[in-house]
């Protein structure tokens, strides 16, 4: 029992990480249609950026925490910005293009990172209590997922917030439906494009942040990885949709967890793959997919 | 405003779709106040070229409104000088719901424009909850017509053949409308039935194959069985679609 309440946490935080990248790349997909391989860069320059914000400051380990995490979320959303508006605006309606350039930027940043800080993983330092873990339900959780969860729940609820009752939200939404028709009524949706590029991009710059959170640790790696399972989540859950991200996160998170404990390490991820090609053969639209919810 | 008294110029549009040439150079006026018909058989360019006045397919050419020159604005920036559009598939955001797709278009100025849109169509207040992609498509070619009304800064309404597929008491509805929104703002017509155009429109343009064929009075094409079986083809003369 304990080993099962200790899984599924431990998932869902996973989960929760996976959606906090993937809610980025969705909406930029959505409302787009650019395929942004650059989004694993945002959360690994996050990572460093609130890593180096947390160590160079003479504070408590709870501030140096929270600067950490403010400063990853700024650094993601200012890289995220750049990127759209240096990189990807100038080749609107090239879209091999902008795969082309968000791959290379994915790439060098990968390089630069590794070639300033090394490939090895850096120990980060975490306030006491989120070294320490609370009992539930009889197992003992780190005290770092409910972290994890608690950021990503206010994160979807603040996404959800922001679509269904702001008008850039509404406009976000509309133009995930039809982007030439939201400029025939006289808005500029290229506004809309830059704002959903620094949602994305702090969004994957909290997840860098929480990432080293989670896992101890930071390396110039593993926003590649996030990047893979979090296109795998906007597709699973609906391409353009938030609530489906964070379900398919969820149930991605998870269905790792589980397989990688009770059958063999490895199997967890093979069954996530199992399950993407049976959602793009059954329903290709995505769990959720269609306008923006 | 122009010398001649024209709001809307085009001069010499082109617009080229990979290898295909639309419309080659197509040029007319839209004098100000009324409704201006823009005619011709079925592909000859007519949703072209609204397209290409907003913008919204790469052309060439010249678009002045009110003297003011647009061709070289985004097309949000053309419909913020007062270039209103309501496009031939009605292009709703379905999964928006009634009241959304109205906010959406909604502008400082919008709030009397409510009275009148709820006054032509109060299915509109009615269904405002609805989701818009879940509305007959009568009702949907009311919110698209209301889009255009509530922007109260829209001089010209571009509107793109607004009774298609309508029922006979829908279409007196549309025709009514456009009226009512013909005192409010110049508006350039595209439709196929000819007893409505016939009825709204005192100025017409005829394309055919991507060129201005025929800018005139109204009765003087469609009353002259020769000129409109030429221009318009068999199908369309008569009241038909
Ligand atoms: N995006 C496009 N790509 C290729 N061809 C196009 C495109 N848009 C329009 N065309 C072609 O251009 C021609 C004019 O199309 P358009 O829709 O402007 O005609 P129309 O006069 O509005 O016709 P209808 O009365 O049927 O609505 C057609 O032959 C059409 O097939
Ligand atoms: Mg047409």
């Amino acid at each position: 029992m304990s080993t099962i309440v200790l899984l599924l946490v431990t998932g869902l935080g996973l989960g929760a990480l996976y959606f906090l990248v993937a809610a980025g790349l969705s909406l930029i997909w959505g409302l787009m249609r650019v395929l942004n391989f650059a989004h694993g860069a945002f959360f690994t320059v996050a990572a460093y950026a609130g890593f180096f914000a947390a160590t160079a400051l003479p504070a408590s380990p709870w501030l140096q925490w929270f600067v950490g995490l403010l400063a990853g979320i700024l650094a993601g959303g200012v890289f995220a910005v750049l990127t759209e508006i240096i990189l990807i605006r100038p080749l609107y309606r090239r879209p091999v293009g902008q795969v082309l350039v968000t791959v290379g930027l994915a790439l060098a940043t990968l390089a630069l990172v590794e070639g300033a800080f090394g490939s090895d993983p850096r120990q980060v330092t975490l306030p006491d209590w989120m070294n320490a873990t609370t009992t539930l339900l009889g197992a003992a959780i780190p005290n770092t997922r409910f972290v994890v969860l608690l950021l990503a729940g206010l994160v979807l609820a603040g996404l959800l917030f922001f679509l269904q009752r702001t008008r850039y939200g509404l406009i976000v939404r509309a133009g995930v439906e039809n982007r030439s028709m939201v400029s025939a009524l006289g808005i500029d949706v290229e506004r809309a494009f830059t704002l959903v590029f620094a949602i994305g991009g702090m969004a994957a710059g909290l997840a860098g942040v929480l990432g080293a959170t989670y896992y101890g640790t930071i390396d110039p790696s593993r926003g590649t990885t996030m990047l893979i399972s979090a296109f795998i989540v906007v597709v699973i859950g609906g391409l353009g949709s938030i609530t489906g991200s964070a379900l398919a996160a969820a149930i991605v998170g998870l269905l790792q967890q589980f397989l990688n404990f009770y059958a063999a390490a490895g199997v967890g991820d093979f069954a996530v793959v199992i399950l993407l090609a049976g959602v793009l053969l059954l329903r290709p639209g995505g769990l959720l997919g269609g306008p923006a919810t | 405003m122009s010398a001649n008294g024209a709001l809307l110029h085009v001069h010499d549009l082109r617009v080229t779709i990979g290898e295909s040439q639309i419309l080659g150079g197509v040029s007319f006026q839209v004098r100000e106040g009324g409704i201006t018909g823009l005619l011709g058989r079925n592909g000859v360019g007519k949703t072209t070229t609204l397209r290409g006045i907003l913008g919204l397919v790469p052309r060439t050419g010249k678009v002045t409104l009110a003297g003011e020159e647009l061709t070289a604005l985004p097309v949000h920036s053309i419909v913020q000088r007062g270039v209103g559009y309501v496009p031939e598939d009605r292009d709703v955001f379905g999964g928006l719901t009634v009241e959304e797709n109205l906010r959406l278009a909604e502008r400082a100025d919008s709030e009397h424009r409510y009275a009148l849109i709820y006054e032509l169509f109060p299915e509109l207040r009615e269904r405002a909850a609805q989701r818009a992609g879940t509305l007959s498509g009568g009702q949907q070619q009311m919110v698209a017509l209301a889009r255009a009304l509530l922007n109260a800064s829209n001089r010209i309404l571009l509107i793109d053949e607004p009774t298609k597929g309508l029922s006979p008491l829908m279409v007196k509805r549309v025709a009514d409308a456009l009226q009512r929104a013909a005192q409010i703002a110049t508006i350039l017509l595209v439709e196929q039935n000819l007893a409505v155009a016939r009825h709204l429109a005192s100025d017409v343009v005829v394309l055919d194959q991507g060129s201005v064929v025929f800018a005139g009075d109204v009765a003087a094409l469609v009353d002259d069985p020769a000129l409109a079986r030429r221009y318009l083809g068999l199908s369309a003369a008569g009241s038909g679609h």
